[in-house]
């Protein structure tokens, strides 16, 4: 075993040397992503603290806090709010569709159908996300399906008086809160029935056995053992719905009424203007606040049902 | 002529934790060697470092003499049988036996005709087509070996390998691979924490405590002349007398161990050790029956024949009398305080 | 096989009601893509025909935009299976000090909105003055593919019992050969399936892109574009349902190829 292939004494050599074989794995992706992502994030939130020139429409490298300063302007903090509700309206809609679904996969289906309706939930995660936004506008869209069903049912009136509503309403379907927050729901949904669906596995079928000994009904164990044991997967999943909603520039665009959301607003900074220092403390703004759900939602348990 | 394995004061350390501590000893070419001791002693440490899964903290290990403290698992004449078998899945029964000869660069006709052989010697000639999860444990269990004989290594680890196999199979792989070892001349090293299956396999034993080595020796000097009160009390059964209750009898200050087997039930004929107590437990194994009396030096386990007729009173509660030949007072090294 | 008989029917309705929810938008596309009308959106459909599949195909703008996005994705997905299994093997058996920081970040270019992925680029590139073009794009996608490749293959390894790599080492095998030899047939359909992911992700991707792209459009931006052309609808439909089989066929091989391990808890995006 003496003569040693140049590959070999390598090896060899990295035997002892756990740290540096170490290294060397993580070093290329660790370069990858300090650079190229972290250093863009950095090189983002110091941009952000340039300024801008109104009248030329120049970027001015030098450092000023206008743009946070300007971020709590009222129709700048509107936006915020504005998006930050719909956000919350979201998740909420998510996590009261997802559970009875998860549920009832879970616990009600077994064998082939199971793996079936685990994947049928799966898919829909992978079409292309543009291509459901679109499905969406024709759907909402005046004669479209919605439109159609609503006749069809006599369910015209109906439809219209939801319409008339504040702030949920507007002039038609695809230009009411209420058409975009469907869409928003139904492409956000499968990220939340994974979590869900995950953490309602997990919970041992001998404690439901348990509870069922010790006498409880089956809505009271629902609501004692499950609910409370599933939660983390309502956090885990939340966390998505919260997020992509909070970043999201183009269903905005494509269905409801007028009003910037963070996402349209660092859009428009970005292209039409060509502010990009605003654009960047746009930004920011998620970022805080995912940053400040992430904490809150793993205090509840969700980084373990990821 | 070098020893086939020795180890020179090794030690392998875990942070504040010292999995194997000081541990020396050699081990003879062609010897069957076992290293016995209970979960957590260190021996699997050990096997690990003398295959080279692990490189010690402190010391040096020397296969055939040279040292190899340093040197990964694929540049040391060993090979291992692990517990778990670890069979390739990808692979076919007679390519995991051959994946050695392949990374010697031995021609394809010569490594499947040497594997072939290396199966047939196992009892599984003709099995090589298969997969290794259609084979049962046992039939696992027998291509790891072959899979590690084939290569003709200077020593052989075993960690383990009969573990996973229920009794009657265990025996019988005690009996095959004890005589394969002679057959086949090989070095073995065996890990295990079977007392029963290290004294009937082995030439000489390793008795393994908490990372330390209490005693080597062939497996009758340990059972008859255990040095350690755990030794006493981890291989066989032994009644332990701490050393100022045995003083009245030996004299010296030093625990001793005394064999069930060796207490007599009954009034002393000449004047050996002897004491009485009461009967407070029989428990019935079959050829043997085990007594427990309360004493005044403890708690003693005795055997006895279990034939009735003319034996001892066996009821709970009766006063017995005990009595057991000097010499099979066995002095032990003073216990180190915990 | 069967749902069991105890179901209350509320919740039957309700779950079988949000999966009916969930295909519906899907099944429309197809449907209208089939559409005879121009004016393809009215429900329901007034005719069946194939014609504005050939329609599309003769469109160059949409070839254009095909070639630029299997481009993208191809290069990311190589750069992503490299960089994903490096990661893997560092991190999937070993401890060390800022392991759980270092596996965060792995996290972050999926967990942080595109949006913020697309100003941080942006800016970057403006900074490093780089011209957006197919490298920007390129290397936006890598980023978050590579969390994807990551996933697949760090669950399968850490279900490889560490005994294999033992025993191919003890066999005369260096870490080199023992890794073709024994690990990588075993990783081979988690590292396929996350190539597989990883090319679905980047084809559909579209927040990222538009701030990486130049003029440049991949499909995704494409569609984008054709939501303000009613009259383009019928040849607009057709793509998308191109679309959604070309992203979603690869997502069920994949699926279907690790369906043995499937982790529930942890394989979104």
């Amino acid at each position: 075993m003496q003569h040693r292939p140049p590959l070999a004494r390598i090896a060899a050599g990295l035997y002892r040397r756990h740290q540096l074989a170490l290294w060397l794995l993580l070093g290329p992706p660790m370069l990858w992503l300090g650079v190229v992502y972290l250093g863009s994030l950095l090189s983002m939130v110091w941009q952000s603290a340039y300024g801008f020139d109104d009248f030329s429409m120049q970027v001015v490298p030098e450092l000023t806090l206008a743009n946070y300063r300007a971020l709590l302007d009222g129709s700048n903090l509107d936006i915020v709010l504005r998006t930050l509700g719909m956000a919350v309206a979201v998740t909420l809609g998510c996590a009261a569709l997802a559970f009875p679904i998860a549920y009832y996969i879970a616990r009600h289906t077994s064998g082939t159908l199971k793996s079936a309706l685990y994947a049928s939930v799966m898919l829909p995660m992978w079409v292309s996300y543009i291509v459901k936004a679109y499905a969406w506008t024709l759907i909402l869209a005046q004669g479209g399906l919605v439109y159609w069903a609503s006749d069809a049912l006599g369910l015209r009136g109906a439809l219209e008086a939801l319409l008339e509503l504040p702030v949920i309403g507007g002039s038609s379907l695809s230009t009411s809160n209420l058409g975009r927050w469907f869409v928003f729901v139904y492409v956000w949904l499968p990220y939340m029935i994974l979590p869900v669906y995950a953490a309602i596995e997990r919970v041992p079928e001998n404690l439901l056995q348990a509870s069922a000994d010790l006498g409880a009904r089956p809505a009271q164990t629902f609501r004692s053992v499950i609910l409370p044991l599933t939660f983390p997967g309502v956090a885990a999943g939340s966390i998505f719905t919260f997020s992509l909603t909070l970043g999201d520039y183009i269903i905005p665009q494509l269905i409801g009424p007028s009003g910037y959301y963070v996402g349209t607003m660092v859009n428009t900074l970005h292209g039409s203007v060509g502010n990009l220092p605003m654009a960047a403390a746009f930004t920011v703004v998620p970022i805080v606040i995912i940053g400040l759900y992430l904490a809150l939602a793993r205090r509840f348990g969700a980084f373990d049902a990821l | 002529m070098s020893a086939a394995i020795e180890l020179q004061d090794v030690t392998r350390s875990f942070g504040a934790v010292d999995a194997v501590s000081g541990v020396s000893f050699a081990v003879a070419d062609g010897e069957f060697f076992s290293m016995l001791g209970p979960s957590g002693s260190g021996k699997t440490t050990c096997l690990r470092l003398i295959a080279g899964f692990d490189l010690p903290t402190r010391g040096h290990i020397l296969l055939s003499g040279a040292d190899a403290s340093s040197l990964p698992p694929y540049e040391r004449d060993v090979n291992t049988v692990f517990q778990d078998y670890a069979l390739f899945p990808h692979l076919s029964v007679l390519e995991n036996v051959a994946y050695g000869l392949r990374m010697r660069g031995v021609a394809a006709a010569d490594r499947a005709k040497r594997s072939e052989a290396a199966l047939e010697q196992v009892a599984l000639g003709g099995m090589g087509g298969r997969r290794p999860s259609q084979l049962s444990g046992g039939q696992r269990q027998r291509v790891a070996l072959a899979r590690a004989l084939v290569n003709q290594p200077r020593v052989l680890l075993l960690d383990e390998p009969l573990g996973a196999l229920d009794l009657k199979l265990r025996e019988q792989m005690q009996v095959e691979l004890k005589s394969l070892q002679r057959q086949l001349g090989i070095t073995f090293v065996y890990v295990t924490h079977d007392q029963s299956e290290a004294l009937s396999m082995s030439d000489r034993v390793a008795v393994f405590n908490r990372g330390r080595i209490e005693q080597v020796a062939p497996p009758r000097v340990l059972y008859a002349a255990p040095r350690t009160v755990f030794v006493a009390g981890f291989v066989g059964t032994a009644n332990i007398v701490t050393a100022e209750r045995a003083k009245r009898w030996t004299g010296r200050d030093r625990p001793v161990a005394i064999r069930p087997e060796h207490i007599r039930v009954g009034a002393p004929p000449g004047d050996q050790p002897s004491t009485s107590g009461t009967l407070v437990d029989v428990l019935f194994q079959g050829p043997v029956s085990r007594l427990a009396v309360d004493t005044e030096v403890g708690t003693l386990s005795v055997s006895v024949g279990s034939h009735a007729g003319d034996g001892p009173s066996t009821e709970l509660g009766a006063t017995l009398q005990l009595y057991w030949p000097r010499e099979a007072m066995v002095e032990l090294e003073p216990t180190e305080p915990v | 096989m069967r749902s069991s008989p105890r179901t209350p029917w509320a919740l039957r309705l309700a779950a079988w009601f949000g999966l009916a929810f969930l295909y519906v938008p899907i099944l429309l596309v197809g449907v209208y893509a089939f559409n005879t009308e121009e004016s393809a959106f009215t429900f329901p459909p007034k005719g069946f025909t194939t014609r504005w599949f050939s329609a599309a195909l003769e469109r160059g703008d949409v070839l254009d935009a095909l070639w630029l996005s299997a481009q993208v994705a191809a290069g990311a997905t190589l750069a992503a299976v490299l960089l994903g299994t490096l990661a893997a093997l560092a991190l999937a058996r070993r401890e060390f000090r800022g392991k759980d920081i270092i596996a965060m970040s792995f996290i972050l270019p999926i967990a942080l909105p595109g949006i913020v992925t697309g100003i941080a680029l942006h800016s970057a590139f403006r900074l490093a003055d780089i011209s957006p073009g197919f490298w920007t794009i390129a290397m936006g996608h890598t980023t978050f593919c590579i969390v994807v490749v990551y996933n697949n293959v760090v669950a399968r390894l850490r279900r490889l019992p560490p005994s294999l790599v033992e025993a191919a080492m003890d066999l005369g095998a260096d870490q080199f050969r023992a890794f073709r030899s024994v690990v990588l047939p075993q990783l081979g359909t988690a590292l396929l399936a996350g190539a597989i992911l990883a090319f679905g992700l980047s084809f559909d991707e579209i927040i990222v892109t538009t701030f990486t792209a130049g003029h440049e459009r991949t499909l995704p931006i494409w569609l984008l574009n054709q939501l303000g052309r009613p009259r383009d609808v019928p040849v607009t439909n057709v793509v998308a349902l191109g679309v959604m089989a070309l992203t979603a066929l690869p997502i069920l091989a994949s699926f279907w190829l690790t369906r043995s391990s499937h982790d529930v808890g942890g394989s979104g995006k």
